[in-house]
């Protein structure tokens, strides 16, 4: 039974002081200024005048951040579906493994992810740039396809053209897929590990094939854990800075591209700390409705 | 000889069209890294096309003075920020598991802020806090001017150590506490020898999660960091910025390698990889909570 912190008041103290104080003056506070900022205005150069007027959050609304607004959730929102797509049949295999086997596929999964992101990232750009491994092997087998056309004496192919796979939209999703799909995998796994594998057994012996035992029996039971999967995939995805800035180009800013200029290059804090906390809220949103979602599905009707 | 039984019916992993699946999820997650170890080895500048194998380029990150600074500030940031992230996240999940308090559901929700919370929004706040509210000296002796950055990366990383020594507390037997108090032992000397060892595997799982995660973080610490303060990713970020050189495969793949070593000392330490599954559990919490 958990004691009521009146009979051993010196104690509670001492373990709750420390972590409350930590939290309320280097997270709290931190955040309450920005807060508080969302509502100023700028005063000079360095000064903010808390002003509690609205027109950062109105400037918000201008249909040219709306648009990066809409783009992020898109951009999150694939990243999300493709993850899922990707990882379910991952998790499934993994969940339905022997033992040994399970330990193994679970680290593999792990491991990327334990891996340093700008590491990752850098890594892709290798892959994806102009004279890049994947542009480098279709030039290889473009100049053998060329030689054989020759040999033919078809004619020719003409020079190789290297495709433009970094600094573009696709180059993001695919840079997001390849550094969520983790956060995808584990929630999944836990929840299809949780399953009772008889009503799996009974729906197969019963005739239902294997598609249909997966979207009848598996999806709707399992279907905490995919929300669960998709939220912790959808927020970092959408707050997410680097990939964008490293692997987007121009037109594949996200919305934490345009908190950093507002708080570097722009130095306009207050609008700033607007477009932050409209991010932090979204976020919010995005945690509630999983949150409806999980407890709906656990109350019996 | 045996013949191989047919796959069973949820055997999943021994039918064909999961294989190549798991294979293709495999390169894709894989190849880039690999590709990026192996033309560390390289011996040409521009780095495509194999010319043979070399050590030049770990020679040349070895001898970059400001790349191994920035690697020694993020192994001390990590590791001062691991020890104060342990105080305070076992601290944390303890008041939460032994007592009742009145805006206890409120201290619990805001613990998982920092957690939730997007990168940038973490740290915007810190680059406001330290600019306006503490600013932090200039030139300190090293390693206090890495103070900031410690500050910062204990902010996100202690609620994640709290989740996961929460979750171990959870299966602790209190009659067992109770009989040791019973048998006469002080609050202190029941901490140490009955909650603690009980305790332990999460503070470790705790650890390497902490630990990790600062030495990993890019976003928060380029908000917090100065110009004398620079850290691994920051500076990888800078080189990258400019271009792409074997010289940042060789430091990439020395933490590459350093981070599977902790990997295996993680897990040789913790036995199963599902518990070390790390702050994925944490945003699953509402979910497992009874």
């Amino acid at each position: 039974m958990e004691q009521h912190w009146k009979s051993a008041k010196g104690l509670f103290g001492a373990v709750l002081g420390p972590p409350l104080f930590w939290l309320v003056l280097f997270f709290m506070i931190p955040m309450g200024i920005v807060w508080l900022y969302s509502f100023g205005e700028n005063r000079g150069l360095t000064e903010i005048a808390l002003t509690g007027t609205f027109s950062n959050y109105l400037r918000a609304l201008d249909p040219l951040y709306l648009k990066i607004f809409a783009k992020s959730v898109g951009i999150a929102g694939l990243t999300t579906l493709i993850c899922l797509i990707i990882g379910f049949p991952v998790a499934l295999a993994i969940t339905f493994a022997p033992p040994k086997a399970k330990t193994w596929l679970l680290l593999a999964v792990m491991l990327p992810f334990w891996t340093n992101l700008l590491i990752r990232t850098y890594a892709l750009i290798a892959v994806l740039r102009t004279e890049g491994y994947v542009n480098q092997s279709l030039q290889w087998l473009w100049n053998g396809l060329g030689a054989v056309v020759g040999v033919l004496g078809v004619g020719s192919l003409g020079p190789f053209q290297p495709l433009e796979l970094l600094h573009n939209n696709f180059s993001v999703v695919l840079g997001l897929v390849y550094v969520h799909l983790p956060f995808m995998v584990l929630p999944l796994y836990s929840a299809l590990d949780r399953l009772d594998t008889s009503l799996l057994e009974a729906s197969l012996d019963l005739g239902a094939g294997h598609l249909r035992t997966l979207l009848t029996i598996v999806a709707p039971l399992a279907l905490p854990g995919i929300a669960s999967g998709v939220v912790i995939t959808f927020i970092p995805a959408l707050g997410s800075y680097l990939t964008p800035d490293l692997l987007g180009g121009p037109d594949s800013q996200m919305i934490a591209n345009i908190i950093e200029r507002q708080f570097k290059r722009a130095n306009d804090w207050p609008f700033g700390a607007a477009l932050s906390f409209l991010l932090m809220y979204m976020t919010f949103i995005a945690i509630a409705l999983q949150a409806m979602l999980s407890r709906r599905r656990r109350e019996p009707s | 000889m045996a013949k191989r039984s047919a796959p069973g019916p949820l055997e999943y992993l021994r039918r064909w069209p999961l294989q190549l699946w798991l294979a293709g999820v495999g390169i894709f997650l894989y190849a880039p890294l690999v590709a990026l170890m192996v033309f560390s080895f390289n011996d040409s500048r521009r780095n495509i096309v194999w010319q043979g194998f070399t050590l030049k380029y770990y020679e040349k990150a070895l001898n970059n003075a400001s790349l191994i600074e920035a690697f020694v500030n993020s192994l001390t940031i990590a590791a001062v920020s691991t020890f104060l992230s342990l105080i305070l996240g076992a601290l944390a999940a303890l008041a939460l598991w032994r007592f009742r308090f009145p805006g206890k559901a409120g201290f619990d929700g805001a613990l998982a802020l920092p957690i939730v919370a997007p990168e940038i929004c973490l740290g915007v706040a810190m680059l406001v806090f330290f600019a306006k509210v503490l600013p932090w000296p200039q030139g300190l002796p090293w390693p206090l001017n890495l103070g900031a950055i410690i500050i910062a990366h204990v902010s996100f990383s202690f609620p994640f150590v709290a989740v996961v020594v929460r979750a171990r507390m959870a299966s602790f037997n209190r009659e067992l506490e109770e009989a040791a108090r019973d048998l006469g032992a002080s609050e202190w000397r029941t901490l140490k020898d009955v909650i603690l060892p009980h305790m332990a595997p999460s503070l470790i799982a705790g650890a390497f999660l902490a630990f990790t995660l600062s030495l990993d973080d890019f976003v928060i610490t380029f908000f917090t960091s100065g110009p004398d303060t620079v850290t691994f990713p920051v500076k990888v970020y800078s080189m990258v910025r400019f271009s792409v050189t074997p010289e940042v495969n060789a430091a990439s793949t020395i933490l590459i390698v350093l981070t599977v070593v902790l990997t295996a000392i993680a897990l040789k330490v913790q036995g199963d990889p599902a518990s070390t599954a790390g702050g994925h559990a944490a945003l699953d919490r509402p979910k497992n909570r009874p």
